[in-house]
Parts: C-alpha cells; structure tokens; sequence
C-alpha cells in the first residue's frame, strides 16, 4: 500500500492467482468435471487463528476483482472497492477478504470460453451447467487450499447473496456470519422472463453458433448487447432512470430517425456494448440458469423455514427500497425462514432510489449498517 | 448509566427468556437483558440511525414498520414482548397490543402517564405538557396517542386483555403507591390475554 493507497483508502495494487483442483467434482446437473481452476484474489492479512477471512461472492456480471487495481492497469478498478478497503466497511486492516470468480466464469475460472483438455478445444456448448450449490461447493474448496475453516462471513449482493445463504445452508459450520443483500430465497416468474429473454437474445444471435463461436472468430454481440441494455433497465427504478436521464431529445426536437436521441438510449447502447467487449455469451446464459434455478426451498416442498432448519450462522439481510429485481419483501421472506427458525438475524431496508443496482452503490445508511455489523464480525475474530 | 424503567423491565423478565422489544430505539434495554437475563430475540426499529445504534449495540435489530403488525412472528414464540415507551407514538393502539399478545405469552408496556400532575398542572395553565419523558412541543411530538392510567387499563378490560402486574414510577425512578395516576409519570404494565 503506498501512502496515496492509504489516503483513498484503496487497497491498492492486487494481483490475482490460480488454483488448479484436480479432484473430480461432481455438479447438480450429474456432470463429472474432472480437473478445473478458480481465479481469486485475497486482501487484508490472515490472522494466526485464520479466524478473519471473508468470502465475497460475486453477482451475474462480477469476477475475483474485488477491491484494488492492477499495476498493469490502474483504472481497472475492483467492483466493490467502495466497500472493500483500508478504513470501509469491510476493512482489510482487520479482515482478510477472498474474492473468487465463480466456475463457469469468463475472468479466469474454468468456463465455457475455457480450453476442455479432452478436446484441446473451448469447452463452449459442451460446458455442464452448474448451480449456487455447485459454485459453493468449489469455493469451499477454495477455503480448504488457502486453510480457512471457518469464514468470519460469507457475503455478497444479489446473487451473490444467494451464494452467501447457500453457504450457510450447505456447509452451516462453516461461517459465522452470512451477510444477504439485495437477494431473493428465488426468483420470481417474472424474473425468469428476463434472464430468458437475455439468453434469447444471445441465442437467436446468428454469431451463437450454438455455443461453438469460438471456433468460428466470431462473438454474438449484438445478444449480449441486448440482454445487457434489458438488465440495466431492471437494474434502475424508474425514479433513478428518469432523474438520471430525463427526456430530453438530443438537438431539443424529433428527428425522426432511429439514432440515438433520449440520453437513456445512448447509456443502454455503451453499456451494452461495453459488456459485449468483455463478457462471454455462455457465461451470461450459465449465470442465468444458476439464478433461475436456485431455489433451497425446492427439496422442503416449498418450505423455506424447512430448509433452513439446520442453519447455525447468524445472519444480516439487506434489501433496498426501489428494488424491484429482488424486491424487499423477497428478503423478508429469507428473514421469515430465519425467524422461523429462531436464528440470530437483523435485517434493514434501505432507503435508496438506485434500484437493484444499490447495492453496489455508495448510501450512508447502507455503508452505515454495514460498518456497524461488520464491526461485531471483527470483535468476535480478536483471538 | 441504565433508564430506571429498564431496570423495572429487566426485573419483570425471566432468565433466557425469549424477548421481542417492539421501537429498541438504540438496543440499549435489549443489549441490558442480554447480559443481565441472557435473553435472545429481536429488535424492532424503523428509524436508519437507530438500527445502526442498536447493530452496533450487538443486538438483532429488524427494521420493520411496527403499524403493519408483526405478521413475521409466529403465535407464541416469545415469552415476553416490550413495548417500552412507544405504545403513545403508535397509530394503530389495538392492533399492536394484540398482535404483542399473539406472538407473546405477555406482554410488557410502559407509557408516561398523561395524568401526571405535573401534566395536568401545564394543561390548567393553559399549556400542553412537556416533561422529560414527553419532551415533544405539540406540533413536533411523535405521541399520537397518550393516555393515563385509568384509560390503558379501560381499554385492556375491553379487550380482554389482562393486568397480571402494575407499577408507577415518578420522575426520582421511585415506585409510587398512593394517587398513582396522579404522581407517577411512568406506567410500567405486565400483560397477557385474559382466556
């Protein structure tokens, strides 16, 4: 850490790392995955007891990146570096923080985009799908290579979120905390419609090519434009989108053209494109098959309550107000299988005009409720 | 430094009781029964800054609107339920005091006593009260519901609700005995559905 590191309270400069496993993993779907590699990065030091590491998950569209940048590129910037640093809420003066990209990732993770050593070819269609149960079976793995036990917490947003109650969930032992935010015990119907119409997007995209692209030096762009420019509108309320962007027309009147004339059209049309420059069609569609099919509640008929009952952490849910992608009450539901189950939980709802993408955001109450939590995390790791 | 009535609350819960405490505020009475009943349960609070006081205190703190009831808690899964000096500034008075008595085996409710002489002093001076635990000018005060003695315990009887044990405190944080609508500023109740 240099002493400008210091002053923006950065990290600063990290460097991620790779770790092979060569122990057969067997996933939901039934695939054998016979040999695969997890990206990470770590931050903050393990203490003697290895008793202050926090996992963070990663959302549809996040990686290991963290916190900090790379020497090599200074402007790329961890996705939660507002979060995760010297004197933040996650403080990695006191914390040791993992970040990983998950399996079937496109930043480093054995993925679709990936070489399968069977065929000396990117695994593209023939990469198994797989599941938060997957994703947090292989961080365990993680856990074990680095010698972490027990976690301090496991947290993340959104789906990451989903990964932090699925830990708690599979392996109750360990973690001591699980910090859910902006997450959802499932997804709603309408929010299967979504990410299904992001995959066809991506699908009917002539550049597909059923998943085999690679070979053909092509990209389907223009679906992965797409399904991105559909998420960011359900990622913004309506209220953020409008103040944001407003309505008025580019050169103040009609051309009656398809150019670009709202602001907003412009902001989803670089978005999209963005994403489409860095992001992996058959990523994008895993990812979305993990989320719509990540339901604990599946195996209790239903009953949430029934499949938390073994769950010993204690837990901190975050929903956001004008979150509609994963709507308060959704969190209020994983907050009512806690209760049921008479664990230890607090839950806060945020008050924030950002949507689903607020938990990503800077907001005083958030970061507020978050350093107070965290806070009692770190005591209780003082050996 | 503990609030007097915290104290009193404190004695009327048993050890590692379950407790729900309905407005924690900043968790200070919750964190108190922690260490000194070892009681587990839950905080309720709408105000941001407060949920963060009481997390910080070591509570479980959830942010809810009490006026929505507390549909999250099963019937009967805390011993005692606290409304501690929150049952003026509730809107919907019947359906809190019946919802506490549904997810609780009692109930435990303390108020300033509107009848308090000093109270009853101000409004013959032509003034509303203001007192320590009313410190509120009528046009800024949360309390939208503040009665006496004899009216909490009217509204109990019409509800069925029961009055298993009563105690009147005044300003000093002594028990008061005689007049006690009259020289207790602080109603401390204990309460449970009458069957």
């Amino acid at each position: 850490m240099t002493t400008e590191d210091k002053e923006t309270r950065s990290v600063g400069t990290v460097f991620p790392q790779v770790v092979r496993f060569a122990e057969p993993l067997t996933l939901a779907s039934g695939v054998m995955l016979h040999d695969y590699q997890l990206v990470y990065e770590t931050y903050g030091t393990l203490n003697a007891h290895k008793s202050n590491a926090i996992l963070i998950c990663h959302a549809l569209s996040g990686s290991h990146h963290v916190a900090g940048h790379y020497a090599e590129d200074p402007r790329a910037v961890g996705w939660w570096d507002n979060m995760v640093g010297p004197g933040k809420p996650l403080d990695t003066e006191r914390f040791f923080v993992v970040g990983v990209n998950n399996l079937g990732g496109c930043h480093g993770s054995t993925g679709p985009s990936s070489v399968n050593p069977a065929t000396g070819r990117p695994y593209g269609s023939h990469f198994p799908f797989v599941t938060v149960e997957d994703w947090v079976k292989t961080q365990a793995r993680l856990a074990d290579h680095l010698g972490i036990d027990c976690f301090a917490a496991v947290m993340g947003g959104s789906l990451g979120g989903m990964q932090a109650l699925q830990w708690s969930i599979s392996y109750p032992h360990r973690l001591r905390h699980a910090l859910v935010i902006a997450a959802a015990p499932s997804l709603s119907a309408q929010n299967i419609g979504f990410n299904e119409v992001a995959r066809q997007a991506i699908t009917t995209d002539p550049d597909f090519h059923g998943g085999d692209f690679y070979a053909h030096g092509v990209v389907p762009e223009r679906g992965l434009r797409l399904a991105r420019m559909l998420g960011h509108i359900t990622y913004l309320s309506d209220d953020a989108m409008m103040a944001k962007f407003g309505r008025e027309l580019l050169g103040g009147a009609p051309h009656f053209s398809l150019e670009v004339e709202f602001e907003i059209e412009s902001y989803l049309r670089y978005q999209g494109k963005k994403f489409s420059e860095r992001f992996d069609a058959n990523t994008y569609l895993i990812m979305t098959k993990a989320l719509d099919y990540f339901d604990p509640a599946r195996q209790t008929g239903g009953n949430l309550a029934a499949a938390l009952a073994g769950v010993t952490a204690q837990y901190l849910v975050l929903s956001f107000t004008t979150d509609w992608r994963f709507s308060p009450a959704r969190s209020q539901e994983i907050v009512q299988g806690l209760l049921a189950n008479r664990v230890p939980v607090s839950y806060a709802e945020i008050e924030s005009n950002q949507g689903h993408d607020a938990f990503l955001m800077e907001n005083h109450d958030y970061f507020s409720v978050m350093s107070a939590y965290l806070e009692r995390v770190a005591q209780e790791c003082a050996p | 430094m503990i609030r007097a009535d915290h104290e009193l609350i404190a004695q009327g819960i048993r050890l590692e009781s379950r407790v729900l405490d309905l407005g924690c505020g900043d968790g200070q009475l919750l964190a108190h029964l922690q260490r000194t009943r070892r009681a587990t349960g839950y905080g309720i609070e709408i105000v941001p800054e407060r949920v963060v006081a009481a997390l910080r205190q070591g509570i479980q703190v959830l942010q809810v609107n009490l006026e929505s009831g507390l549909s999250g808690f099963a019937a009967g899964s805390f011993d005692t339920v606290i409304l501690s000096q929150t049952l003026q500034a509730m809107r919907n008075t019947e359906e809190i005091l019946r919802e506490m008595l549904r997810v609780g085996r009692e109930g435990i409710v303390t108020f300033p006593n509107f009848g308090y002489w000093k109270h009853r002093w101000q409004v013959l001076n032509g003034m509303m009260p203001k007192s320590p635990d009313m410190p509120y000018e009528w046009y800024d005060t949360p309390n939208v519901h503040l009665c006496t003695l004899q009216d909490f315990e009217a509204l109990c009887a019409r509800m069925g609700v029961q009055v298993i044990e009563r105690r009147v405190m005044n300003p000093a944080g002594r028990v008061v005995h005689t007049l006690p609508n009259l020289l207790g500023s602080l109603a401390y109740y204990r309460i449970r559905s009458a069957v």
